[in-house]
């Protein structure tokens, strides 16, 4: 499983140092993280009364105007699946690979992923506006006699972010359990109660690393068709139907290259602080970003090549409702919305060909804000854009969000962010297991050396 | 630390010096030992000489039966209240295909997560521990009697370990 770590013999941390220096990340908050979390806590505040307002007064304080039902709650749905995907490709695809980097960025990318998808079930709760009939998503037996519409792409859906879900956080704490036993032997106090219990009675034998390497690589095997098929399954919430602007077969790898797209420049805004703050540049070094930064042209690549694509078939069908929407898009009531995206997923992305860009960590922290603005854009743009203008004009019309709506989707950032901050102060978010499987174990002949 | 049986637990800094310990007491005969490590090692597993994790069974059945009740679940709640939706049959298989493909992932995931829990637990021998072999030490625990103790320890000692105490 271990793969040959760049040749650095003179830094290369020994076993006690990633313990020490991953251990030294936990413990209790500074005085930066207290303010942060306390900023954050007020922004979710401020997104909870606003959905406590909706609640309340119903679904007409969302901006919902005809024909344009589906709007920004479901935009930011699709944007935070989206961000979820790139921690499973770090955690699970690179892993299948055997790829060597992926150590040291994959646990903030795992929870990242896991956080993402709490965040983003949220939204079609919302969006439904009755929150509290939200079961029938489900198939129960029920007074009604009925059951869901298993042909509809929106209950599967239900079925692919609540399996997403779940097997993302089963396999972060799976991650989890080797580190946790490592940090169990040095804390103190109540955490070493709670490592005690998160621990599971981890001890590192040879019958547990038996059972659990195995299990490792399968679930690894599963999560990787899985994270494939859940933004296919996203896009086709949007394909299935005839909606000009939508009803596109590429639509499952240009959401699944634009999700990984999106969740590459997230892990990246997440691991510039979290480096800085935690002091971790022996471990997430500039290749590590030089890294994240090929992942996010690459994806960016497909991404620009599936825009293209998009318009030119608009063009090359001949159907005159399929070049009228994207002629909208383009130069319509939306354009700025439309050129938003076109700019920062598509333009910038190209500064990524200049090494001096992939080695910058500063230019690739704002260059990866701009892909997460551009990505929500993105999915604004194919949602609501394509709602407004459908094909007959009487039935047009024009969507803004209401406040409710950039209140909620603001709280959604603090609600994602306090779980992070919460996970970053109380568990490793660097594998001390992963990267010390990088680095050789010592053998006899150094001793003598 | 009590509740394990008495015998010598030796810590090892060097993966070799433990590989060798592993294969001499295997050649003593000893085979209810334990070895601990701080990460997963292909040679430690290769000189105690495990069969492949049965855990893997867990996974194929998990998924089988996630795909079992997938095609299951779908095709008889679309009989049991038949909808014509869109003008399909009534059970379409095809589209049917993806509630099944998730809940092979799901209950395949739960599986091999319970299979994890199930074998570790069965296979859990107490033995000494120390808190080193989480963090950089190699370490193995040989259960014996009074008697044997001094040549299992000086077997370590010659292996090349760091320390080697007897546990009572």
């Amino acid at each position: 499983m271990a793969t040959a770590a760049p040749p650095q013999p003179t830094t290369r941390p020994t076993y006690a140092d990633v313990t020490r220096d991953v251990f030294a990340t936990l413990g209790n908050p500074t005085k930066t993280w207290y303010i942060l979390f306390g900023f954050v806590l007020s922004v979710l505040a401020v997104g909870v009364i606003a959905l406590l307002y909706q609640v309340r007064m119903g679904l007409g304080v969302a901006g919902y105007t005809p024909p344009v039902m589906w709007g920004a709650y479901i935009a930011t749905f699709v944007f935070w699946v989206g961000i979820a995907h790139s921690g499973t490709l770090i955690s699970a695809i690179l892993y299948l690979f055997r790829s060597a980097w992926r150590t040291s960025v994959y646990r903030t990318a795992e929870a990242m992923t896991v956080f993402a998808v709490l965040t983003a079930g949220l939204f079609p709760l919302i969006h439904v506006g009755r929150i509290w009939y939200a079961y029938w998503l489900f198939p129960y037996p029920n007074q009604r006699m009925l059951w869901v519409n298993f042909k509809s792409p929106l209950v599967f859906d239900v079925f692919a972010v609540s399996t997403y879900l779940t097997v993302s956080t089963l396999f972060l704490i799976v991650g989890l359990i080797p580190d946790i036993a490592a940090i169990r032997e040095k804390a103190t106090g109540w955490r070493k109660k709670l490592y005690t219990i998160t621990a599971l009675g981890w001890r590192g034998t040879d019958q547990q690393w038996r059972h659990y390497t195995r299990a490792y690589l399968y679930m690894a095997a599963l999560a990787t068709p899985l994270v494939l098929s859940v933004h296919s399954v996203v896009s086709w919430d949007f394909a299935v139907s005839i909606v000009p602007g939508w009803h596109a077969t590429i639509f499952a790898p240009y959401f699944v290259a634009g999700a990984i797209y999106s969740g590459v420049a997230m892990v990246i805004t997440l691991i510039v602080p979290l480096r800085k703050a935690f002091k971790m540049e022996r471990y997430i070094r500039v290749e590590h970003f030089e890294n994240l930064s090929k992942l996010l042209l690459l994806t960016g690549m497909i991404v620009a090549y599936a825009y293209v694509i998009e318009y030119f078939i608009a063009w090359y069908s001949g159907n005159p409702f399929e070049r009228a929407s994207f002629w909208n898009r383009a130069f319509g009531d939306y354009w700025w919305a439309t050129w938003t995206m076109i700019t920062c997923n598509m333009f910038l992305p190209f500064f990524l060909f200049f090494q001096k860009i992939r080695r910058s960590i500063p230019a690739l922290f704002v260059l990866s804000l701009f892909v997460n603005l551009g990505m929500w854009f993105e999915r604004f743009v194919i949602i609501v854009v394509s709602l407004s203008f459908e094909y007959e004009p009487y039935a047009m019309g024009h969507y803004t969000p209401s406040w409710v709506e950039f209140a909620i989707l603001a709280g959604s950032f603090a609600w994602f962010f306090m779980w992070f901050l919460l996970f970053a102060k109380n568990f490793p978010t660097v594998s001390i297991t992963e990267v010390k499987e990088i680095i050789p174990l010592p053998r006899k002949k150094d001793a003598h050396a | 630390m009590s509740g394990h049986p008495g015998g010598v637990l030796g810590a090892f800094r060097q993966i070799d010096a433990a590989t060798d310990a592993v294969r001499e007491l295997k050649e003593m005969g000893y085979e209810d030992f334990t070895v601990y490590s701080p990460v997963p090692n292909h040679e430690i597993e290769l000189a105690v000489g495990h069969k492949v994790s049965p855990v893997r069974m867990w996974t194929l059945l998990g998924g089988l039966a996630g795909v079992t009740t997938g095609f299951w679940m779908s095709l008889w709640m679309s009989y049991d209240w038949p909808l014509v939706v869109g003008g399909k049959p009534i059970g379409s298989v095809i589209p049917y295909v993806v509630i099944a493909f998730e809940l092979t992932v799901l209950f395949g995931a739960i599986a091999t997560l319970a299979g994890v829990v199930f074998h570790s637990w069965r296979t859990a021998k107490p033995a000494a521990f120390d808190g080193r072999f989480t963090d950089d030490m190699i370490g193995i625990f040989v259960p014996c009697r009074p008697d044997r103790r001094n040549a299992v320890k000086s077997l370590m000692e010659s292996s090349g370990a760091a320390e080697v105490r007897l546990e009572a």
